[in-house]
């Protein structure tokens, strides 16, 4: 997947949730979970892809086939499906929950943005996808008329929302527990500190997703 | 008895994990409502984790009217956690609280780290708490006083009927590609394993100053952990860090607790409190034949 890892673990009885919800997936030897969302939930699997960029993802990237790793999920609000004409607009990384959103949306068209040609092979996980490079920008190749469901770096986030004011976004934030009890992940919400992990992490969708469950379980990769 | 330290779980985003508790400590409640501080606001650190949330609450107005009655239908009782920024303020708030059935006892935090503290010292706001509230009093102290046994000695002259020991450790965490301050305050909170040994030495020391209770707290992963902080004198003991990545850590920590307690003898974890202060019992031999070959002279 380019630079990109994907961690696949056995999902044993946990629920795949809503597209775009998330995990906190506990990287061994650190104190933290991670947030992560999910990239695709085939038959007994929970597959994460990752951007090895910190002791955490790196810890979880190295983690061992049948190595028990903690979960805690499905989490937040995900992407509203209920949409005629869904564009799904990501850019780097933010591509993640793109495969299992294109799957429950029936594979509509995705428009996906990467720095290098090496970041950009991660775009064969997407089908039905647009592909632009840096320096050109998924906001230079968005057309008008689509219902935008988006995720990437803030500032491709502002300025898609620019474009297409109604796009659900999904943002992204520091995060020590997922489920609402250490106000870490606070962003500005409509003029307002909120926590992103309970009012999203997608916005802009006018739907809450499924109720935080918080009861982890351990799961094998 | 088992608690979560104030600001490290929200009931009604979690009531499951609240219920596990003996009590629950609600985020510190100022008088006025407040954003908290600006993102970014944790960090995880080589051995622990840095906050800077910066008191976020809704206001002692609103907390009692919407945020209390939704606590009370947890049938958890509640400790609130109560601030401010003059003794005033303390007393604003303990006096609002002293009518209200709901509350339990409110707990005093005197040593938030991220926002500017009151003029007065710890044990003036505790007086001026104590004339407000017939609450039971947890004074909440900071690990960072130069002598926090004289600091809780104060406190219990002012009327405090118990210690909460102890909040975080002013820490700074560098973004490693930048070398700046990974938080927006540039300081915070230090909490977590590299504040569990501070927080022991804070237990021991005020248990043997003050006859005061004592909720423990730092660190705390572990039946052995808690253990460890009612030997030192704890008879509560408070869970933070540990509940972001476990929220199952109620329940298994006390049963780890009860566990690790009767591994030593003790009848309950509570029949341990103040034993680290005892001089150390020599231990019977329990083999009378290996005592008689011992004073064998060869």
């Amino acid at each position: 997947m380019g630079p990109y890892r994907l961690l696949r673990l056995e999902r044993g009885p946990v629920e795949p949730g809503i597209p775009g919800q998330f995990f906190m997936l506990r990287a061994p030897g650190r104190l933290l979970p991670r947030p992560m969302s999910l990239c695709l939930a085939p038959k007994g699997e929970l597959w994460f892809l990752l951007d090895v960029i910190g002791a955490g993802t790196r810890a979880l990237a190295d983690a061992q086939p049948r190595e028990k790793v903690g979960v805690l999920g499905p989490l937040g609000t995900g992407f509203r499906l209920d949409v005629p004409r869904p564009l799904l607009v990501g850019g780097g990384i933010g591509i993640a929950p793109f495969p299992y959103l294109s799957e429950r949306l029936g594979r509509p068209p995705a428009l996906l943005g990467f720095r290098s040609l090496l970041h950009a092979e991660a775009a064969a996980l997407v089908p039905d996808a647009e592909v632009v490079v840096e320096p050109a920008l998924v906001t230079e190749a968005l057309p008008s008329g689509r219902d935008v469901l988006a995720c990437g770096p803030e500032p491709m986030l502002a300025a898609v929302r620019a474009l297409a004011p109604d796009a659900q976004l999904a943002w992204e934030a520091p995060m020590a527990c997922g489920y609402g009890a250490c106000y870490g992940c606070a962003v500005e919400i409509e003029g307002r500190l909120r926590r992103l992990c309970v009012d999203g992490p997608v916005l802009g969708g006018r739907v809450r997703g499924l109720a935080p469950a918080v009861a982890g379980r351990d799961l094998a990769a | 008895m088992i608690l979560n330290a104030s600001g490290c779980l929200d009931a009604l985003a979690a009531p499951d994990v609240a219920r596990e508790l003996d009590a629950f400590v609600t985020k510190t409640v100022t008088p006025l409502p407040r954003e908290g501080n600006a993102p970014v606001r944790i960090a995880e650190t080589e051995a622990g984790m840095l906050n800077s949330i910066g008191l976020a609450n809704p206001g002692i107005d609103r907390f009692l009217a919407d945020v209390l009655p939704r606590l009370e239908a947890l049938a958890v009782p509640i400790w609130v956690s109560v601030g401010g920024f003059s003794a005033d303020d303390y007393a604003l708030c303990c006096s609002l609280l002293d009518g209200r059935d709901e509350v339990a006892a409110v707990e005093v935090n005197v040593s938030c780290p991220n926002v500017a503290a009151a003029d007065e010292a710890a044990h003036e706001i505790v007086r001026a708490a104590r004339a407000a509230t017939g609450k039971p009093l947890y004074a909440k102290l900071s690990p960072s006083l130069a002598d926090i046994a004289a600091v809780a000695l104060a406190a219990a002259e002012a009327g405090a009927d118990g210690l909460s020991l102890v909040n975080t450790l002013r820490g700074l965490a560098l973004d490693g590609r930048t070398l700046r301050p990974a938080l927006a305050t540039a300081t915070g909170g230090l909490s977590g394993p590299a504040l569990r040994s501070v927080a022991l030495a804070a237990v021991y020391t005020c248990y043997a100053a003050t006859a005061l209770p004592v909720v423990g707290m730092g660190g705390v992963e572990s039946g052995r952990h808690a253990l460890e902080l009612v030997a030192a004198g704890a008879s509560g003991v408070a869970l933070g860090t540990i509940l972001f990545a476990d929220p199952a850590a109620p329940g298994r920590i006390r049963a780890e607790l009860s566990a690790e307690a009767a591994r030593h003898g003790f009848a309950s974890p509570l029949a341990a409190r103040g034993c680290a202060h005892d001089p150390v019992v020599k231990v019977e031999n329990a083999r009378p034949e290996a005592r008689r070959l011992s004073t064998l002279k060869v």
